[in-house]
């Protein structure tokens, strides 16, 4: 399209945009506050930053979608503000559903686009078979799109969405629920498109080491642009800050990473291949001023890390209530801001666990709290758990992993006596699930993904609820629920109602409530989807606390780095166990003698590759 | 651009219906809605929710054992209102009628052919009344039989009884008095309401559930193209509920239709358009499926059952819900397809109902098209 100005490659402009929804509490929140940005021709733009930084509502205004407050947008030349449907006809976009009919099948999706943008029967014959070699959907033309997994979708998604020819690409979180292997071939297939076509990619994503993949990184926090440059200089901001400190013997890596995070030095600390990666903050002095960071060494920064340098600074310079409460206590911690009880609190309980609680590998040889045996579950022909077996040992943190849709949240839903078993045995802290629900129900406590409080009533009237829900009465009822004021700093907000305190403490009282009882055993589903980078640290940081108490934790994720501060865990897809072990037995799975830095993720998508290949063999022999 | 706009009307709007028949297709719950329910709310109205009785059970106390006493019970059975048995007391009587076994006692009194030679021969008539309007009909009916009783014995006996005034029953229209024979046409409204407002109400939400409006709203496609998009495959699916209900009531029920075909499809068309107009404009303010559907139902389904004249009559109701019956759409078409079924076409009730549902067909279907617009929020 000739609209763009001569000379202009400019293919998206946006200028001091601002957009704010009601937060349905009467207030209203800025999704996107004062944002520019520029994108150039034949550029692959990444947008990155984590659940809540207003990529999606970005995209949104680009694509004319929305209205916004007040700002301009100009697409190819086109003012978006004056004519949003202005630049449809250059412009594809895949929402972050896909934007499938899962009633239709492939090819009548992919017919459906080819209508609604006007390719012509010509254009079709030669499209057509371009997109299903390049997504591999060929054989699967007639299937209907809802039974498609997770990455198909994904691919035929992008396929209607190039029906067209566009000369600007927009997908919006397209890789998210998605499993690894889907993802690094989505990667492969764009990095593919924007070489052979003449083609503008703006991709958001909230894996941060997915930007490592585009030619300019535009990093969102809470409505702004924190950065903007090549991935290299998003990573340059922890350059020389960045180190790699090799585990003692005694600990965990999770509980070297406890220790280091209580130092208001530190940006950011995590388990990584069985050592701690950690990242200074932009005003440290040196990693010699940390007692507990022996034998660091200087590694190369990844985008994630300078990330996280730039955060601990906004955050520091923001002092508004909203974010320092949202944030967990270690930063307000280490500025020793406002009347911090609750902070100081959280670092005592964790510092407690890691220099005072019995460190020693408590979950070796423990005996198992938790034992499945060849787990079926069958919803009508349908097979989403499929012969699962494993172990959880007492005092261990346990993770279930795995893509949407493989089967997680099925068998803990099962272990948690939710949902019946179709065949196998389940046995809870010593109750066959078969014969003895209720009470397998009393030994675990359980935090649903949406965390089921009362938003309705204040923070001290659900601790009452939950507490009479458990049964719990007199002086043990009095103890108890002081106890989780105490350990989870509700102390402040007895009063609020739920539904108004922010989304990081109503997942502190929902874990409060689930511990009330004390259970031998807490799952949480999820609990840390849609959740800040910093706010995910703060979580893993009180669950090493809980672990070495003796609680056995189960968890499900679909961030693999974050397997690294679990105990033992196992990997699932479609259904099945594809392996399991500790997070170094898992890595070990993707070694070879010259890759010795494998990833849990790459592990996995070694794991997949295997198995497929493996199923590739067999249907060759029959 | 325009290389694209020239023949992307017609084509985009083909392609979107298509694509709606098919999601209609493949989904179990609009099959049943489309086909399924009529037949069932025909059988159900049909069998079920009849306001006639029939075959009313009772009880004659036969306390006279005389012939003229016999022919009396005989009557009651030969009545297809009436399934009579014979018992020897009252008290028997009432017993029978306490348990619900019977819903009315006919007394006969030891002196009956007695009195009824001296002329004075009374019959005493109990009813169950806990359900007052059906205890009116079988009392009207029970004198019906004795009224008819007493003419045959005057043609056999040649006797004359004295009787002063005899009622002569005129019934027009619903010339059997078979209630069937308006509650059948008045499903018409219920299917057309369910299919034209619920489902497209539904259809819509779902689209914004499941975020495929967001990937439409990015490709060329017109507003006002989806608005006909979503109305063409579904003015069918209703178009084939009025083929299915109708079918059903003249092979089931025999139900006659007075007025002409052609003018009962036109005015039931027509009625469509204005259910359609209600569940999209719905639609345009309802994101998901739960709201929508409660909204089809207390603004268009249940109105339309309550307040059209199908079930209760307007006349009888309190002026102010009267004056609301008004903005009803259902209203107009629940008296169009009565006088379609029962009384002919008669124009004078045709044009006026029809002339109000193109207004409001005009005038949904209007709103719709510049209520929808491609933006999310």
């Amino acid at each position: 399209m000739d609209s763009s100005a001569p000379g202009s490659d400019v293919i998206i402009h946006c200028r001091d945009l601002h957009k704010s929804f009601p937060d349905g509490r009467g207030g209203i929140t800025a999704a996107l506050a004062g944002v520019s940005l520029e994108v150039r021709r034949g550029l692959m733009v990444a947008l990155v930053g984590p659940d809540g930084a207003g990529k999606t509502t970005l995209i949104r205004l680009i694509m004319g979608l929305m209205p916004t407050d007040t700002g301009d947008v100009a697409v190819l030349g086109n003012n978006i503000i004056q004519h949003p449907h202005a630049a449809e006809s250059d412009v594809s976009y895949m929402p972050q559903k896909f934007g499938l009919y899962e009633d239709l099948t492939v090819q009548e999706n992919l017919d459906l686009y080819a209508d609604l943008h006007g390719v012509s029967a010509a254009d079709r014959k030669t499209r057509y078979p371009e997109l299903f070699t390049m997504t591999n959907l060929g054989r699967f033309t007639k299937r209907l799109a809802g039974r498609l997994s997770g990455g198909m979708k994904q691919k035929l998604g992008l396929a209607c969405a190039l029906v067209q020819s566009p000369q600007l690409l927009i997908l919006d979180e397209p890789t998210v629920g998605v499993d690894p292997v889907s993802r690094q071939e989505l990667w492969a297939i764009l990095l593919n498109l924007v070489k052979t076509r003449s083609l503008t990619l703006l991709i958001s994503t909230p894996y941060l080491e997915e930007a490592e993949y585009c030619n300019h990184a535009v990093v969102m926090y809470e409505g702004r642009i924190l950065t903007e440059g090549s991935p290299q200089d998003v990573a340059n901001h922890a350059r020389g800050r960045t180190f790699r400190i090799t585990t003692p013997p005694a600990i965990k890596p999770r509980q070297l990473v406890a220790t280091l995070l209580e130092s208001s030095l530190i940006a950011d600390a995590v388990p990584e291949g069985g050592d701690v990666r950690l990242v200074l903050k932009a005003d440290a002095p040196g990693v010699a001023e940390i007692p507990a960071a022996v034998n660091a060494v200087e590694i190369k920064p990844q985008l994630s890390d300078g990330f996280m340098v730039l955060l601990r600074q906004a955050v520091a310079k923001t002092q508004t209530a909203g974010v320092a409460s949202a944030v967990n206590g270690i930063s307000a911690q280490s500025k020793n801001k406002s009347g911090g009880t609750p902070t100081v609190q959280a670092a005592t309980i964790s510092g407690q666990s890691a220099s005072h609680a019995p460190i020693t590998a408590t979950t070796d040889g423990g005996k198992a709290v938790v034992q499945v045996h060849d787990l079926v579950r069958r919803f009508g022909d349908f097979i989403a758990v499929n012969h699962v077996n494993f172990d959880i040992r007492k005092g261990e943190i346990f993770g279930l992993l795995g893509p949407n849709g493989a089967g997680k949240s099925t068998t803990f839903r099962m272990l948690c006596g939710l949902l019946p078993l179709t065949s196998g045995t389940l046995r809870v802290a010593g109750y066959d699930l078969r014969h003895a629900r209720a009470s397998a129900r009393q030994a675990v406590g359980y935090v649903a993904q949406k965390f089921s409080l009362y938003s309705q009533l204040s923070v001290q009237e659900n601790l009452a609820f939950f507490a009479s829900a458990y049964g719990l009465r007199g002086i043990r009822r009095k103890q108890r629920v002081q106890w989780a004021i105490a350990e989870f700093d509700l102390a402040n907000l007895l009063s609020n109602i739920t539904g108004g305190i922010p989304d990081g403490f109503k997942r502190r009282l929902a874990m409060a409530c689930a511990l009330l009882h004390e259970p031998a055993i807490l799952f949480l589903d999820e609990p840390t989807s849609g959740v800040d980078p910093l706010a995910r640290r703060e979580f893993w940081q009180r669950i090493t606390a809980m672990a070495d108490q003796g609680v056995t934790v189960v968890v499900t994720t679909h961030f693999m780095e974050e397997a690294e501060y679990c105990d033992r865990m196992v990997i699932m897809m479609n259904g099945r166990v594809l392996a399991g072990g500790t997070p170094t037995e898992i890595r070990t799975l993707a070694m070879t003698p010259d890759k010795r830095d494998a990833t849990i993720e790459d592990a996995f998508i070694h794991v997949v590759m295997e198995e497929q290949k493996a199923g590739l063999k067999a249907s060759a022999a029959a | 651009m325009s290389r694209k706009a020239t023949f992307g009307k017609p084509r985009r709007i083909m392609a979107m219906s298509r694509k709606e028949a098919r999601q209609m297709m493949r989904d179990p719950s609009s099959i049943a809605l489309g086909i399924v329910l009529p037949l069932l709310l025909i059988l159900l109205f049909g069998y079920g929710l009849s306001l006639d009785a029939h075959h009313v059970p009772v009880a004659v106390v036969m306390e006279d054992h005389s012939p003229s006493a016999q022919s009396v019970f005989g009557a009651f059975a030969g009545s297809r209102y009436f399934q009579p048995r014979a018992v020897n007391s009252m008290v028997q009587a009432n017993r029978l009628l306490t348990a619900g076994t019977v819903d009315g006692i006919v007394r006969l009194r030891h002196n009956f052919s007695r009195n009824l030679r001296a002329g004075h021969a009374n019959i005493q008539f109990t009813t169950n009344s806990i359900d007052a309007n059906r205890a009116r009909l079988i009392e009207n009916y029970a004198s019906g039989v004795v009224s008819g009783w007493l003419a045959q014995r005057e043609l056999t006996h040649g006797q004359h009884y004295y009787q002063p005034v005899t009622i002569q029953q005129q019934i027009w229209f619903n010339r059997s008095m078979d209630s069937r024979y308006f509650l059948v046409p008045g499903l018409l409204v219920l299917i057309m309401t369910l299919i034209g407002a619920l489902m497209t109400a539904l259809v819509v939400a779902r689209e914004w559930e499941r975020g495929t409006f967001e990937s439409l709203f990015a490709t060329p496609v017109q507003p006002g193209e989806i608005v006909i998009s979503k109305i063409i495959p579904y003015f069918c699916l209703g178009m084939v509920g009025l083929a299915v209900a109708v079918t059903a009531a003249r092979i089931l029920f025999q139900v006659p239709i007075r007025g002409s075909l052609p003018v009962l499809i036109l005015v039931s068309a027509l009625y469509l358009l204005v259910a359609l107009g209600m569940g999209l404009l719905i639609s345009t303010r309802t994101k998901n499926q739960f709201i929508a559907s409660q909204a089809a139902l207390l603004l268009t389904f249940l109105p339309a059952m309550m307040l059209s004249g199908f079930i209760f009559d307007i006349r009888s109701m309190p002026p102010a819900i009267q004056a609301i019956t008004y903005v009803l759409p259902a209203r107009y078409f629940v008296a169009l397809l009565q006088t379609l079924f029962l009384a002919g076409d008669i124009w004078s009730v045709i044009l006026p109902n029809a002339a109000v549902l193109v207004l409001m067909a005009i005038i949904f279907l209007g709103l719709t098209r510049r209520l929808t617009v491609k933006r999310l929020a």
